[in-house]
């Protein structure tokens, strides 16, 4: 009887870098949930708009431009240290992750702290009306994901200071830094909204 | 002919790959467990448990309301008993049973030894039991919801709701919502990059194709049930004001945003249902699906459309006319694609082989049910007849001729099907006629006379009515007919339980099916299959050549899985899958304590959060320096490819 | 004997929208019915040659055969859409500068209806009975006070919810004298099932003497006995809740008692009012709609003797 046939993968790689790894879908599959939340948090903001004759209604002022405009520039900014992460991954470049993403993190300390001012001054609280509640709950689910990609970077940065270390590592640093660029652009129209629809509408 | 070699090839070592992939035993073993094929039981047991509640809950409103001004059930009890009812039916039962046989069989159908993100799929078992656990707890303690399925606020505020009731119903849902959008995750990146090689994108099975599509459609349609029940808890718990239209709230928004995840839920348990339909007639007309593009085509298109339809739930608000129409016309239209795949089906049956055995039965009692259903979808579709009979019992017989007709009959007829595959044993054909004659007339002395009594003015969630109106005799045989439908599932039940004893021992392909599932053995082995499959048609084992080859090279010692991409399933690189962990129970256990506590108190949600962060701290680090199999560090150069670069060596036949 | 099939019914049709939706219902119950017999005809067609083995000769004859049947069901359904989008302008082609006016607001568990007028003090408040005009153009406007109802009149029209924040309006028209029972239609709480109310189309003469009636505010007590319910009335609690044109009694948070008397039903549609079941009520509403706003109200008997006579007083 002839041998039979066999296709042998035994010479594949036991990874790989971006879309062609699982964790690529992963987190391409947070990245599609999440934005579906923000869509609909961002449409039931204009539906309450559509509904009421003043914006902010009860003569409220619109959440102050300085810190929200700051913190997007921090945000942005913040894409830096995170491009050069993720390059340095892509390198396996230990020292490179290393230095990179503590200066995300250093980034992730300032945009959150800059965060908390920016909900002292949205000059409406959670509880006055349906415009105080959106407001809260939009800025409130981008930073349940400011913080929580803060922590998660941590967890892996302090990983790839303690180890043990392995190149598959570096997949996740790269996955990491793609998350990381959602948070940030996921933020951007969710500042428009906030802060300059009121002043706009 | 199946074309599957008996001879070891050198180096292969069998009896290393099976104690490989074993999962402990015990019952903390148990808890550990990460194979899909154990995850997938558990979750398909656990759904059965879930949908016998929710039948005894309706066999309790049935007894209620057998007879006009019964005074057996009072108002509150029967409140939370038709809320849990549903709630049990719709996000306990009808969505995770579909993903139950996703988990078990979408691994095994594109020929993968495991399923993506093992750990996840286990985490999101536990979410689900503890949900239901703490909803049929709550309901035990007198603090079930009691305010529908759909838990429409200003009712569901804490003013009309003073209880934790509505809060045990909106946190129910970020417990399922959380378990159904980790099955997706999972499932997508499984079909996209695990296949066998060879499936390309049109090789792969519609029950498949019909598990991603349902997997998109939860991706995109839950998030709006999660941010309108996360809204009700923070109007409830912090005085948000959402709902309150005291203070610029809008109960229409809850309505928005329900039905925007409400429509899409019924086609997310539909389309799995067709799908079973679709392998069913393949598998028992001896014959490929006529118009499998098309029937795959149909499937997505309706995804797409269910998305355009939610507003028909809301004819009764006073919409503008021109608003209704647009949604009157996509109502109607998204008949068209699940009319081509009925009549794909009937060309695949008159232009094949056909054997009739129990789930070809369920099959054809879906016909006649589903099409009746979509029937008076259509009627329903009418603004100027649906503003007569919404919320009357005419809806409850058109959702349950289709939920029942288009998932539960194809879900009866899968479970005859697949109990060999799973068990090993067969199911009683001579019980299995039974159990569907029962059902089946049951179901439609149950559910038809509820056409009429809609129309004669009943309407829906009323724990009594008056005798004077005449609705007594079509109440009593609508609940005659569910003590039939009980009697069949009495003896399905006592059939599982005689054949998983002493049943018929199941060959590996005992119905002659065309699918990779039935090219191992029943129920498979640990690893899926002993030597990977690839494929050279739809039906592989109706169309490979004799000579089609069997993937070697895994290693036998780890976990080995194949990734291949996307289109053309080309074997692209190898992933090491994780060991058994108790991490994703721990997980679970934290996230089910942090929900809890935050319906209480919302630093329920802060303390809550620490000990989830550290069980994923737990979960995610690494034990062994190369416990995804690369590498250790240090290394000179990167070894594994960027997205861009060929493999350092591809595939060999 | 009154039977849903007749006054709380959809195929019973009292009223030009009601009758246009009643014909649109038969369009689509025979088209429905000529498909399932098709489909089911197919699937037979279907299981049997499949069963024989005896296939068509070609793939073409299949396709041709799904193309004949997708055309025809993309047919079928265009039709039907038309037809409902016609259905949907005919009934709501309705509107008159004299149509009668009611506010509907929807309560837990009761309904507050006011007939509008333009002079302020010609308004009718009265709650859980409506009267109609035959062969007159009717515009309810509806809202809430509470939470989600829905105001649904099967004979008349198709329903409207009651949504708190919003008011819309829903025009309908009786076309025959009849007595028909509306109920709320979507669910709001504890006694959802018990929100029914009466609703009775008689020629335009009796209506606006119907209507002047309910104008007038309750007359004095004449009797003793009357008198004495009447203070018993006052004195206990009744007053704080309802109202009772022309006396002390202005209570905002019940059903309007003005005319009770003349009411076919009590509790909104759950008991006929009937002296005995009036009793029944008064001493103990919980015992017929359990969880409802009203409180037992254990009277001793002659004072609750002389309240029903006060009651009975109310027309």
């Amino acid at each position: 009887m002839s041998a039979p046939r066999t296709l042998d993968v035994g010479a594949l790689p036991p990874g790989a870098f971006g879309s062609r790894s699982l964790m690529w879908w992963g987190t391409m599959g947070i990245v599609v949930i999440e934005s579906t939340v923000f869509a609909l948090a961002i449409a039931a903001y204009f539906f309450f708009r559509t509904r009421l004759p003043a914006w902010p209604p009860d003569g409220v002022a619109p959440p102050d431009l300085r810190w929200g405009t700051i913190n997007t520039i921090v945000l942005v900014a913040s894409c830096l240290p995170n491009q050069l992460a993720k390059r340095a991954g892509e390198r396996v470049n230990l020292r490179g992750v290393r230095i990179w993403m503590l200066v995300c993190l250093a980034f992730g300390v300032v945009f959150n702290v800059l965060r908390a001012y920016e909900f002292q001054h949205l000059n409406v609280l959670w509880d006055h009306d349906a415009y105080g509640s959106i407001v809260w709950v939009l800025l409130g689910l981008h930073t349940t994901h400011i913080v929580t990609d803060f922590l998660d970077t941590a967890v892996l940065a302090a990983l790839m200071f303690i180890g043990p270390i392995e190149e598959k590592r570096f997949i996740d640093v790269e996955e990491n830094s793609a998350y990381w660029y959602f948070v940030v652009l996921a933020w951007l129209p969710i500042y428009g909204v906030i802060y300059w629809a009121p002043r706009l509408m | 002919m199946t074309a599957r070699l008996e001879l070891p090839h050198a180096g292969e070592d069998l009896a290393m790959l099976e104690a490989t992939w074993a999962e402990p035993r015990g019952f903390v073993g148990w808890c550990t467990h990460v194979d899909h094929k154990s995850i997938g039981r558990r979750y398909l047991v656990t759904a059965f448990a879930y949908f016998l509640v929710g039948g005894a809950l309706a066999g309790l409103m049935r007894l209620q309301l057998s007879r006009p001004d019964n005074t057996w059930i009072g108002p509150d009890l029967y409140n939370q008993i038709f809320t849990t009812h549903g709630t049990t039916m719709m996000f306990l039962f009808a969505v995770p049973v579909m993903q139950a046989l996703g988990v078990y069989f979408v691994p095994l159908m594109v020929g993968a030894r495991g399923i993506a993100f093992p750990r996840l799929i286990a985490f999101s078992y536990w979410m689900y039991l503890f949900g239901g656990l703490f909803l049929f707890t709550s309901f035990l303690l007198n603090a079930g919801p009691d305010a529908g399925w759909f838990a429409y606020p200003p009712l569901t505020e804490t003013l009309y709701s003073p209880s934790k009731r509505a809060d045990v119903w909106a946190q129910l849902i970020t417990f399922t919502e959380v378990a159904s959008l980790a099955v997706a995750v999972s499932l997508i990146t499984t079909v996209f990059k695990m296949r066998a090689p060879g499936m390309t994108l049109n090789r792969i099975p519609i029950f498949v194709w019909a598990q991603v599509v349902t997997s998109f459609m939860v991706l995109f349609a839950m998030p709006a049930v999660m941010l309108a029940s996360t809204a009700l808890i923070l109007d409830r718990l912090v005085n948000t004001h959402f709902f309150d239209v005291e203070h610029a709230g809008d109960a229409l928004l809850w309505q928005h945003l329900f039905w925007f995840f409400g429509h899409p839920e019924v086609y997310i348990i539909f389309i799995p249902g067709a799908g079973l339909v679709s392998m069913i007639i393949t598998t028992f007309s001896r014959r490929h699906m006529f118009g499998y593009l098309a029937v795959v085509l149909s499937l997505v298109s309706t995804a797409f459309m269910g998305f355009g339809l939610w507003v028909h739930h809301m004819f009764a608000t006073g919409l503008p006319q021109l608003g209704e129409s647009f949604f009157t016309a996509a109502s109607i239209m998204i008949a068209i694609p699940t009319g081509i795949q009925i009549f794909c089906w009937i060309a695949t049956m008159w232009s094949g082989r056909i054997f009739v055995r129990t789930p070809m039965l369920w099959v054809l009692g879906f016909f006649a049910i589903f099409v009746c259903g979509g029937l008076s979808g259509v009627m329903l579709a009418a603004v100027p007849l649906n503003i007569q009979v919404h919320d009357t019992f005419f809806v409850v017989a058109h959702l349950h001729y289709v939920l029942i007709g288009g998932a539960i009959f194809p879900l009866f007829g899968a479970y005859y099907y697949w109990f060999p595959k799973i068990t090993g044993r067969m199911l009683s054909e001579r019980l299995g006629r039974s159990v569907f004659g029962l059902f089946f007339v049951g179901f439609n002395l149950t559910f038809f006379p509820m056409h009429v009594l809609g129309l004669h003015g009943m309407p829906r969630r009323v724990y009594t009515y008056p005798a004077a109106l005449g609705w007594g005799s079509l109440n009593l045989a609508a609940s005659i007919g569910a003590l039939l439908m009980g009697f069949g599932v009495i003896v399905f039940i006592v059939d599982a339980l005689r054949a998983l004893r002493a049943g018929e021992v199941a060959a590996d392909n005992p119905w002659g099916a065309g699918t990779l599932e039935w090219a191992t053995s029943s129920p498979p082995p640990n690893s899926n299959f002993l030597r990977p499959p690839t494929v050279g048609g739809r039906e592989p084992l109706w169309d490979n050549p004799v000579d089609q080859p069997t993937v070697v090279g895994l290693r036998a010692d780890v976990r080995d899985v194949l990734v291949t991409h996307v289109l053309d399933a080309e074997p692209d690189h190898r992933v090491e899958f994780p060991e058994p962990s108790l991490w994703p129970l721990l997980t679970a256990i934290a996230t089910t304590t942090m929900f809890i506590w935050s319906i209480f108190t919302p630093w329920g949600v802060v303390y809550g959060s620490v000990p989830v962060f550290i069980a994923m701290v737990g979960w995610f680090w690494p034990h062994r320096p190369d416990e995804g199999g690369t590498q250790p560090w240090p290394i000179r150069h990167r070894t594994l490819p960027l997205p861009n670069e060929a493999p350092a060596s591809g595939g060999v036949i | 004997m009154r039977s849903g099939e007749v006054i709380q019914s959809v195929l019973s049709p009292a009223g030009a929208q009601a009758a246009n939706i009643y014909h649109l219902w038969s369009v689509m119950l025979l088209v429905a019915t000529v498909v399932f017999a098709l489909t089911m005809a197919l699937v037979v067609f279907a299981l049997v040659h499949g069963i024989r083995g005896d296939a068509p000769s070609s793939e073409r004859t299949l396709r041709r055969a799904v193309y004949v049947a997708l055309a025809l069901t993309v047919v079928i359904l265009i039709g039907l859409l038309i037809e409902s989008v016609w259905t949907g302008r005919n009934i709501a082609s309705l509107h008159a500068s004299s149509a009668v006016t009611i506010e509907v607001t929807g309560h837990q568990w009761w309904w507050e209806i006011t007939y509008d007028d333009t002079v302020a003090s010609r308004r009718v408040t009265t709650a859980n009975e409506i009267h109609l005009p035959i062969g007159r153009p009717v515009v309810f406007k509806v809202t809430s006070r509470d939470v989600i109802h829905s105001f649904w009149v099967p004979n008349l029209h198709g329903k409207r919810d009651l949504i708190p924040g919003y008011i819309t309006a829903i025009w309908l028209q009786a076309d025959r004298a009849g007595t028909f029972r509306g109920q709320c239609a979507e669910f709001c709480g504890l006694q959802h099932a018990h929100m029914g109310f009466d609703v009775v189309a008689e020629p335009d003469a009796d209506f606006v003497r119907w209507l002047d009636g309910r104008r007038q505010p309750a007359r004095p007590p004449d009797s003793a006995l009357e008198q004495r319910g009447h203070d018993v009335f006052m004195a206990n609690r009744c007053a704080g809740c309802h109202t009772v044109q022309g006396t002390a009694a202005h209570g905002q948070v019940a059903p309007d008692l003005t005319h009770l008397a003349t009411r076919l039903t009590i509790g909104a549609g759950t008991l006929p009012n009937t002296s005995e079941h009036l009793r029944a009520w008064v001493q103990d509403p919980q015992a017929s709609k359990p969880g409802n706003q009203m409180p037992p109200n254990p009277l001793p008997p002659d004072d609750l003797e002389a309240l029903l006579a006060y009651l009975e007083t109310l027309r």
